[in-house]
């Protein structure tokens, strides 16, 4: 075995083998060190991968040429795409993914990377020389050195599961937690903090009763989420509906103070969008029932997630309450559900590639930065992959902005503003929402990872030639214009206000198909149909993209003013004290971030550009 | 980038107004108000002109080159004459001019900087100025915000966080159990917030303001020589003068010219403790008026005025002086007069320039532009659930405008008001 890599990554999760592969691609040579070889590409909640948000981060990543797109359409066994009706900005893919079909995806992706060495075993100790982080040490004594080190151990730091007032220390259900690593965690003075998440009982599919039960199928038309994909390889199947009822609602009521959370026995914080089915019933006391989507885990797995009930009651009071709900009255449970409570750090001690700005050689990746869900846990891991190579290497950062993309707006938020609850992506997140779109995700992100180097030849040439096709159609689009006359002719509905209109301008009219404009121009019929929806979707916005344009190009202006690491807001007399406090602490690495301190004002800022300017003449003189 | 402009001069002095315009369209400014563009650093009088070709003023007209102005951008000056209707309407001129806006506090400072026309030193001097500017903003935002204006304000605030949020539920939690269609109940809270930021707008218009003038109340116990006093400015027999107490039941009007301003004169009912009820209503009718009027003159006898406190920005003088001697005021001998006209005079400058006109008109410019994209997301409520993400856009860009009176509202606000209305997450 090799003792000396490029890149070491701890942790086998979403996180660490996004982060993994990015580096491999990257070519560096990488080691990929997980308590048991089988944790790559484990799903520990939800078998489902992508929505809202998520399935934006998702296109991101594949964008980038990630592995998680591709594994999700090979594992997907129900793919649905979220708002269909509404506008192309707001849908997003989602699937069902069969857990072993996943793993195997996810494995074979890695073992598809001839830079990644897969090391099993855990990390008890970092080693550091200084301020520095050269490599990890494993519970045999092995030590592994590296350039770079990215941590992405989930919800193992002090972790700790709770199932009514029983608790044990845990990382996951059946997995240790790492209590060695914690503690070498907390030499390095990181602001930690406690958060809290919970999981679902898991039940015996043949012990419910389909026939009694609502079905949800998946979409006639599958959207995938790889831009390399064309459509689903495993069997498809049907969700199964259900909802909780009266009865369940007493027992949970009677139940309460036995409950993890509300006996008081747990501290963190939990999401306030993934509520516990004890918080849904106190909360919502009027509602009388709440719905619950029974997934399969996977084809030959009859296991089913019951989405809907997550809990943190004891054993019994679980039994009991699931066999009141419909379908469930002879149910058998396979597994407790059950809340955990773990560490995470604090990432505004992190910069913007998420290496910790406070050590040299240590990048942090995934849950452990208080985010939650695999989509945003790999979105991190790509990010420190890249950037711990690119720095291995010693070339220049990889920065990704809120004007391009989501993973932008994350790692953003998520080092500027910090965490109060764990957090998850959401649409409403991002400010540029209607051009950040799950159908533009490449073309927004893919010739930046030609650039870094990350995206593979047969990818690029794909994407080249799409490029292409998509160019020549907009040219064809915008050239000829025609009369309100013409228009009216095929049926669209004008002013006949003398106006001469291109066919692209007319795509953003709300009742113009691409069908239509075909009509318009026989050259028109060449543009294929791929192409066509495309156009017509990034034209439906073509209004609102000049306008948001003009915001995004004012905040790379203000991004472009980089702040140094190493600059001294004490050397500014006039900034209070309160502000210097907090620039100190967050340390904005650019004029927009600093902007978005609160508090901030434009004095201050006009301070810190004149002594960057100041700093910038001096350097030069 | 956009071509700012904002009122340069100090404010509070009287006389001259300068407003300054920079950026790239700046000659467009020249070419617009001046008919044409004088050659640069050399000061020309220029008749400047509004749309329809009206003359406002007759000004100093100055331009800039890029490199050699203040912001290193192209910039011209307006020296105009000081009066408030006249820099109200350029102002208003400019903002209509495509790509012009009002600058931020602090943006020319920020331009100069940027262009390197200064260095640390002469922005750290200038930093105090830019954040007084931005406090005494932030502060005549809140003073024009109080009382039921702040209230009105609140709900505004809070319908639109409300509609907001309903909108993005049914966006961002499309799959679990919200409302589909939330079009009703969210074109019923922003019907509510543009109908209320349509009826302010026509109120905070500054202009109208200076157009049919301030309000000055004269107040004081009754016989304090209120009335004799507001005859003698009017030179006409105006309020009814006589010597038994009371006799001015009602508030009395008279509009005059105060050294260019227009100022109405408001004669309240003698401040008295009555048993007569028509009298009763007068007085509490002239107390009413006094403290809504822009400046509030106190007339002080021995006998002191019951329930009124001048307040720091109230004008006392004592009354009577041709028969009590001393310093003072006589609005039958006119000793005095003069001295409280220029009193007068001078704390209306100051409140016109100071706290109405820059921010004034930057609420006018936010609260058009914001109410336009609420209506813009009304329209699109037609079309259904289907286009939410535009409506959402639009009621987005209104709140960005909004800020300045409702307050910046934040995508965790609106999460936060999202999970305690419904009940989302699997
Ligand atoms: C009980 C539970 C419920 C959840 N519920 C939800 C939910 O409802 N919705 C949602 O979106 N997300 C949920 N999640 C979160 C989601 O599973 C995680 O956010 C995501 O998996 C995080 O990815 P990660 O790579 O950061 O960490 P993980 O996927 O947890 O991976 C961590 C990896 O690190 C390895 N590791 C840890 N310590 C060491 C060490 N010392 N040495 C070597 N290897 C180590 C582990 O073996 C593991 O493979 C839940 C997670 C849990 C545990």
């Amino acid at each position: 075995m090799k003792h000396h890599f490029d890149v070491v990554v701890i942790g086998g999760g979403h996180a660490g083998t996004e982060a993994a592969a990015a580096a491999a691609r990257m070519g560096a040579t990488t080691a990929l060190v997980t308590l048991r070889e089988a944790d790559l590409g484990v799903m520990s909640c939800n078998p489902a991968i992508g929505g809202l948000g998520k399935g934006h981060l998702v296109r991101e990543i594949d964008a980038l040429d990630g592995i998680m797109g591709v594994a999700a359409d090979q594992a997907g066994i129900q793919f649905r795409l979220l708002n269909r009706r509404k506008g192309p900005a707001v849908q997003g893919p989602r699937a069902q993914a069969d857990r072993t079909l996943y793993r195997a995806a996810i494995q074979s992706a890695i073992r598809g990377q001839k830079a990644v060495d897969v090391v099993q075993g855990e990390v008890v100790d970092l080693i550091q020389a200084g301020d520095r982080v050269e490599g990890v040490q494993l519970a045999d004594g092995t030590v592994l050195r590296a350039r770079e080190v990215i941590l992405t151990s989930g919800t193992f730091l002090r972790g700790v599961i709770h199932i009514g007032n029983e608790r044990r220390n845990g990382g996951r259900m059946g997995d240790k937690p790492s209590i060695r690593l914690a503690e070498r965690i907390d030499d390095f003075g990181l602001p930690l903090g406690r958060l809290k998440t919970g999981t679902p009982p898991r039940l015996d599919g043949k012990t419910i009763d389909w026939s009694k039960l609502g079905e949800q199928p998946g979409d006639d038309d599958p959207v995938m989420f790889s831009f390399l994909s064309g459509k689903p390889v495993a069997r498809q199947i049907s969700c199964g509906i259900t909802a909780t009822t009266a009865a369940t609602h007493d027992i949970i009521r009677q139940n309460l103070d036995r409950s993890a959370m509300y006996g008081g026995h747990i501290e963190g914080v939990g999401p306030r969008y993934c509520p516990s089915i004890e918080d849904k019933v106190t909360r919502f006391a009027d509602k009388e029932s709440h719905q619950i989507f029974l997934e399969p885990e996977g084809l030959d797995d009859d296991t089913i997630y019951p989405n809907g009930i997550s809990t943190s009651m004891p054993v019994d009071v679980q039994k009991a309450y699931v066999r009141t709900i419909p379908g469930l009255e002879a149910v058998q449970i396979r597994q407790p559900g059950y809340a955990i409570e773990y560490d995470y750090v604090d990432p505004r001690a992190l910069d913007r590639t998420l290496a910790v700005r406070s050590l040299r050689g240590l990048f942090l990746a995934g849950q452990i930065n208080g985010t939650t869900g695999y989509e945003e846990a790999a979105a991190q891991g790509l990010v420190a992959g890249l950037n711990a190579a690119r720095r291995a290497q010693g070339r220049e950062p990889a920065f990704f902005e809120r004007t391009e993309s989501y993973i932008g707006v994350m790692v953003d938020d998520l080092t500027t503003r910090g965490v109060a609850e764990p957090y998850r992506m959401f649409t409403s997140r991002a400010e540029f929402r209607l051009s950040l779109r799950a159908d533009n995700a490449d073309q927004r992100l893919t010739p930046k990872g030609i650039a870094l180097g990350c995206v593979s030849e047969a990818r690029r040439r794909a994407f080249g030639r799409k490029l292409e096709k998509l160019e020549t159609a907009r040219e064809m689009l915008q050239q000829g214009t025609f009369t309100p006359n013409q228009l009216q002719s095929i049926g669209v509905n004008v002013n006949s206000d003398g106006v001469r209109r291109t066919a692209y301008q007319l795509l953003s009219f709300p009742d113009v198909s691409f069908d239509d404009v075909r009509m318009l121009d026989e050259a028109f019929a060449e543009i294929e149909p791929d192409t066509a929806t495309q156009i017509a979707k990034e034209a439906i916005y073509a209004n609102y993209l000049a306008r948001q344009q003009r915001d995004v190009d004012l905040l790379k202006k203000d991004e472009a003013v980089a702040i140094p690491s190493g600059f001294s807001y004490d050397a500014l007399p006039s900034l209070s004290n309160e502000l210097k406090g907090k620039l100190s602490r967050t340390r904005p690495e650019s004029i927009a971030q600093a902007a978005r301190i609160e508090g901030m004002t434009p004095a201050a800022l006009a301070l810190i550009v004149a002594r960057l300017r100041q700093d910038e003449r001096r350097a030069i003189a | 980038m956009d071509t700012i402009f904002a009122l340069a001069s100090a404010p509070g002095k009287a006389g001259l107004g300068v407003i300054r315009v920079s950026g790239p369209r700046a000659d467009d400014a020249c070419d617009a108000l001046a008919g044409g563009r004088p050659e640069y650093r050399r000061a020309s009088l220029r008749r400047l002109r509004d749309a329809e070709g009206g003359v406002l003023d007759e000004a100093l007209v100055l331009r800039f080159d890029a490199g050699k102005s203040f912001t290193g951008e192209e910039v011209v000056e307006f020296h105009l004459h000081g009066s408030v209707a006249i820099i109200q309407a350029v102002l208003r001129r400019l903002g209509a001019l495509d790509g012009f806006r009002m600058a931020e506090p602090g943006e020319f400072t920020r331009r100069a900087l940027e262009n390197g026309r200064m260095d640390l030193t002469q922005v750290e001097a200038l930093a105090d100025l830019i954040d007084s500017e931005t406090e005494s903003q932030r502060r005549q935002a809140l003073d024009l915000l109080s009382g039921a204006l702040s209230a009105r304000v609140g709900r505004w605030r809070d319908a639109t966080l409300r509609a907001v949020s309903l909108l993005e539920a049914t966006i961002d939690f499309a799959d679990e159990d919200v409302p589909v269609d939330v079009s009703p109940e969210v074109r019923a809270l922003l019907t509510e917030v543009v109908e209320g930021i349509e009826a302010e707008l026509s109120g905070l218009d500054a202009a109208e303001r200076v157009r049919t003038g301030f309000q000055v109340a004269i107040i004081g116990p009754p016989n304090a020589g209120k009335s004799t006093l507001l005859n003698y400015l009017a030179g006409r027999e105006a309020a009814i003068t006589s010597e038994i107490a009371g006799t001015t039941r009602d508030v009395i009007e008279v509009r005059m010219d105060l050294g260019g301003l227009a100022v109405t004169l408001l004669d309240t009912a003698g401040l008295r403790e009555t048993d007569d009820a028509v009298e009763r209503i007068g007085v509490q009718r002239g107390r009413e008026r006094a403290e809504a009027a822009d400046l509030r003159v106190h007339l002080v006898t021995e006998d002191i005025t019951p329930g009124v406190v001048p307040g720091p920005d109230d004008l006392v003088f004592r009354a009577k002086i041709d028969l009590v001697g001393g310093e003072g005021v006589s609005g039958t001998t006119g000793q005095g007069v003069p001295a409280l006209v220029d009193a007068v005079k001078a704390r209306l400058m100051d409140k016109a320039v100071q706290a109405g006109l820059a921010s004034r008109e930057r609420h006018r410019l936010a609260l058009t532009a914001g109410a336009s994209h609420l209506h813009a997301a009304i329209g699109l409520l037609d079309s259904g659930a289907d286009l939410y993400e535009l409506t959402s856009e639009e009621v987005r860009l209104a709140l960005r405008r909004l800020e300045a009176l409702l307050g910046h509202i934040d995508v965790e606000q609106i999460l936060g008001e999202i999970f305690s209305s419904f009940c989302v997450g699997k």
